[in-house]
């Protein structure tokens, strides 16, 4: 094995419900100071539960081992690199969480008068002055709580304007090397699918669009760079055809660690956009959550961005919830506040010349993957690479090791596996996007890995077909997990 | 690094980009702050909001307690800096927890099957109606005017892309409880839910099960909105209801100016092929030790594209994380205590203060301001450092001269005292 990594010992821990025993309690709860209160005279009889069945009963050190134990069968970017493809897993900056906790903004009410909650609201207008700058758009919403629905938001603005145009019209475009959330969306919106096939560089071709593009269609929504890492390079003249036959285009903006400081989508000729906070602006993901999707628009979409609308008035600054055209609420409040307020200490530590220097390193370290890897894998599309890359298990597959069994592996050598199988239109992708953040030594071992792994497929595939070998859980049947669901304890 | 690409400088790596697509100029944004700026810019935008202020705000956000060992757990690397658990062999930390998580949901629910959570409360009562217009093959839903009135607001934009209506039904003046006789007149053949919310808006403790009831007859569902999930420490489970969707911020969340939050949506076993969002099950690995997965995902939008029951692509792990430690600190006495104690805090206030409703509460309740006009109270109060309850007006132009109060186990007798001298000078 290489140098990342060695087994060790991990703990065994029952679920919760398996170790509690009657009476225990972890908590301490102060003297009531009024009277105490009949629950069944104040609520009703009927209306008053038994015990909760079932529900945990341990002590505080139970529960803090718990938990710990649980933590350590985790991978996470705090342990090395995490070259998911597409989710940008940089370094998650500590300050951030320090910031997103101090007591005036972590107990914000929402509701809480204006005048006691200058500060949250100052915040978020320098975030969306910030991605406004960085993105080159015109106005920014922060509703949405994730990169989906941002798009869901997007979409329901690309459909709010061309209503007031006269038309909604009735389909999106999306290429088929687009994430499974672009579609989604858009039949969520009310609009139909269809797929446009890319060329064999891997990017959007001008001549089909050309025949896709007629008076049903609403929009196209592209990534860019798209999942294969390539810039479109006709973006400009895409958004040109579409605005010549009166259709929009959306951009996904889950890679926009390529671009920040570089280029930007508001001067492509984008109208719509989201951006993913917890990818690019470095909060977080936390196991799955929280994100943030903030929308940016030009000025054309603003009056139908989502209420309410952050407005300056008299020295201060407002909620305005007047839009006669907005397309109404995505979100209860005002969005996910805590993870905004990360984005904005992202992005005042790397300030102007930092987010420019990031991106250049992110697309250093996919490019010097690139070069390194390419003796090993099959690259299909030759297009310069952005902030990722995707190699095919072609070569592998010949001795029946599959992208799947690779990064089993990659697992057994210390590291989380890049993204797998996607984008669809690569046979056995494998998408690594190593970010900005990490440095030549993890980038070489992990380099180190995947060539020895190659190796390995030549020479023993049976050792990575079986793979991980190391971990305390090897391969899960998840077969059974879908035909037989248990998704709860029972006693 | 940049001989080994093959290139001289950073810059080349861009040269393919079509210059003119290129910014010529440096991003006008500041330069890089250093550690202590940043910490001393937030603690100023900190300082400008309510800061040290006890409040009477609820209404979708409450403040409890949160234990210590909430961020102990969250702040861990392991847990804070993971991606969603797709490769189960080095995720079976969080997965575990997430099934723990589940399992917990509907054991405070009454419901068979709860997924991995929601963005929030006010997305998942949305998601719930489209939910329920699957399952029933009908457009329509019925939600009471006691339903948060801005999930209501997220809920129409929602359903009007759907091609769903979505109509309102009232509530009874005197009780605040929802008025079952217009819900049924405005149940018909083509109704796919009705949507109450429970304690309602105003704090009033709803008869689900007999609107539940209502709605069957006519072949509808019923879905079961909470705001405040401390109530289910002492409420008894909604059991007649269909599906379940609510706001756990109340489990150890910080309010946060309105998020992130985690929502529920919990139902029965047969509708679990309908459930939108993550789920978790329990399966082995090749050695047979149990072991956790992310399963039914050919209901989700990685696998099934447009035909999706969906487009919700994560959960909010780390936010649900923190209820379930939550839950796990204060366990079955420690949740009713908690509860109890909401419940005592609350009838003190409400007993010094003229009620608008006659319905049983928890822990909110909507009081009538007799002399000066809420907002004019609560100006007055800031002084004392107090923020007020919430002037219902701006949401119920028919209740412009009533708050609503909510009193939690961390509002003292001292504070209430003011509270109600201040509303009934």
């Amino acid at each position: 094995m290489n140098g990342k990594a060695r087994s060790h010992i991990t703990q065994n821990e029952p679920l919760l419900f398996e170790m509690s025993s009657l009476g225990k309690r972890g908590y301490q709860l102060p003297e009531l100071d009024v009277p105490a209160v009949d629950a069944a005279e104040a609520l009703g009889a009927e209306n008053v539960r038994a015990e909760i069945e079932g529900f945990p009963e341990v002590s505080e050190v139970e529960a803090i081992r718990h938990f710990t134990r649980l933590s350590t069968w985790n991978y996470a970017i705090d342990l090395g690199l995490y070259p998911l493809g597409s989710c940008t897993m940089k370094y998650n900056p500590r300050l951030n969480e320090a910031v997103a906790r101090i007591e005036g903004l972590a107990w914000a009410h929402p509701y809480q008068p204006e005048s006691l909650s200058q500060g949250a609201l100052a915040i978020m207008a320098a975030l969306e002055a910030a991605l406004a700058e960085i993105t080159g758009m015109d106005a920014v919403t922060l509703q949405p709580a994730a990169g989906a629905h941002g798009e869901l938001t997007g979409i329901l603005l690309v459909r709010a304007l061309l209503e007031a145009w006269g038309d909604p019209r009735k389909k999106i475009l999306i290429p088929d090397s687009a994430h499974g959330t672009n579609p989604a969306t858009a039949v969520i919106a009310g609009y139909a699918v269809e797929n446009v096939k890319s060329n064999e560089r891997g990017m959007l071709d001008l001549a089909v669009l050309d025949r896709a593009v007629n008076e049903d269609v609403a929009a196209l929504m592209v990534t860019n760079p798209n999942t294969l890492g390539v810039f479109e390079e006709e973006i400009a003249r895409i958004a040109d055809l579409l605005h010549d036959r009166g259709a929009l285009l959306y951009m996904d903006g889950a890679n926009m660690n390529a671009l920040a400081g570089i280029a930007r989508p508001g001067d492509f000729g984008v109208d719509v956009m989201h951006l993913n906070l917890h990818k690019t602006f470095s909060t977080p993901h936390g196991g799955g959550g929280p994100g943030s999707g903030p929308v940016a628009v030009k000025e054309h979409m603003a009056p139908f961005l989502p209420v309410p609308r952050l407005v300056r008035r008299d020295d201060h600054w407002t909620l305005d919830y007047d839009r006669p055209q907005s397309i109404g609420r995505v979100r209860a409040f005002y969005g996910n506040f805590g993870v905004l307020v990360r984005a904005l200490a992202y992005i005042m530590a790397l300030g102007s010349d930092g987010l420019r220097r990031a991106t250049m390193d992110a697309v250093l370290n996919a490019n010097y993957i690139r070069r390194k890897l390419e003796c090993c894998y099959r690259l299909p599309h030759a297009a310069p690479t952005m902030h990722e890359c995707v190699f095919s298990d072609e070569i592998q597959a010949a001795r029946g090791v599959k992208t799947m069994d690779i990064a089993k592996r990659l697992i057994d050598y210390g590291f989380h596996p890049y993204t797998v199988s996607f984008p669809l239109i690569v046979r056995g992708a494998l998408m690594i996007e190593p970010t900005e953040t990490e440095s030549k030594r993890e980038l070489d071992l992990f380099i180190e890995a995947m060539i020895a792994i190659a190796r390995e497929a030549e020479e023993n595939p049976d050792l990575v077909l079986q793979a991980p070998h190391h971990t305390r859980t090897s391969r899960v049947d998840e077969v059974t997990a879908a035909r037989k669901p248990v998704l709860r304890w029972k006693p | 690094m940049l001989a080994a690409c093959g290139v001289e400088s950073l810059e080349d790596l861009f040269a393919h980009l079509p210059p003119e697509l290129c910014l010529n100029r440096p991003l006008r944004l500041p330069p890089g702050k250093s550690e202590y700026e940043i910490l001393d810019y937030f603690r100023a935008r900190g300082t400008e909001n309510a800061s040290g202020f006890a409040s009477f705000l609820g209404a979708g956000v409450y403040r409890h307690y949160r234990p210590v060992l909430v961020d102990t757990v969250v702040s861990r690397g392991e847990f804070l800096t993971a991606y969603t658990p797709y490769q189960a062999e080095i995720s079976q930390g969080i997965l575990t927890a997430i099934f723990e998580f589940q399992t917990m949901i509907c054991q405070l629910t009454g419901t068979e099957v709860a997924n991995a959570s929601m963005y929030d409360g006010s997305t998942a009562v949305a998601e719930a109606a489209m939910m329920a217009a699957r399952i029933t093959g009908r457009r329509r839903v019925l939600a009471v005017r006691t339903v948060h009135p801005e999930y209501r607001e997220v809920l129409r934009t929602y359903a009007k892309n759907q091609g769903m209506a979505v109509e309102e039904t009232g509530y009874e003046e005197g009780s605040g409880a929802l008025d079952s006789a217009d819900l049924e007149s405005k149940l018909d053949e083509n109704t796919a839910a009705v949507i109450v919310q429970s304690p309602n808006f105003f704090g009033i403790v709803e008869n689900v099960n007999a609107a539940a009831e209502i709605a069957h007859r006519r072949g509808a569902l019923l879905i079961h909105v909470f705001t405040e999930a401390v109530a289910l420490g002492i409420l008894e489970p909604a059991r007649e209801a269909d599906i379940v969707a609510g706001e756990l911020q109340s489990f150890a969340i910080p309010p946060s100016y309105g998020g992130p939050f985690a929502g529920i949506i919990a139902t029965k076993e047969k509708h679990v092929r309908q459930l939108p969002g993550r789920l978790v099950g329990e399966t082995k690995d090749t050695r047979g030790n149990r072991a956790f997965c992310l399963t039914l995902s050919t209901r989700e939008q990685h696998i099934r594209r447009e035909k999706a029951t969906s487009n919700i692509c994560t959960n909010q792990a780390l936010i649900a994380l923190m209820a379930t430690v939550f839950m796990t600190v204060y366990g079955r006495e420690g949740l009713r205590e908690v509860a109890e104690q909401n419940l005592a805090k609350a009838r003190y206030l409400a007993a010094r203060v003229p009620l608008r409703f006659t319905g049983p509460f928890f822990n909110e309740f909507a009081a009538v301001c007799t002399g000066w006009a809420p907002e004019v109270i609560n100006e007055g109060l800031i002084e004392e450092k107090i923020i007020g309850g919430l002037p219902l007006g701006r949401f119920y132009p028919e209740l412009n001269n009533c708050m609503l109060l909510a009193a939690t186990e961390m509002n003292t007798r001292d504070e209430m005292n003011k509270m109600a001298e201040a509303l009934t000078r």
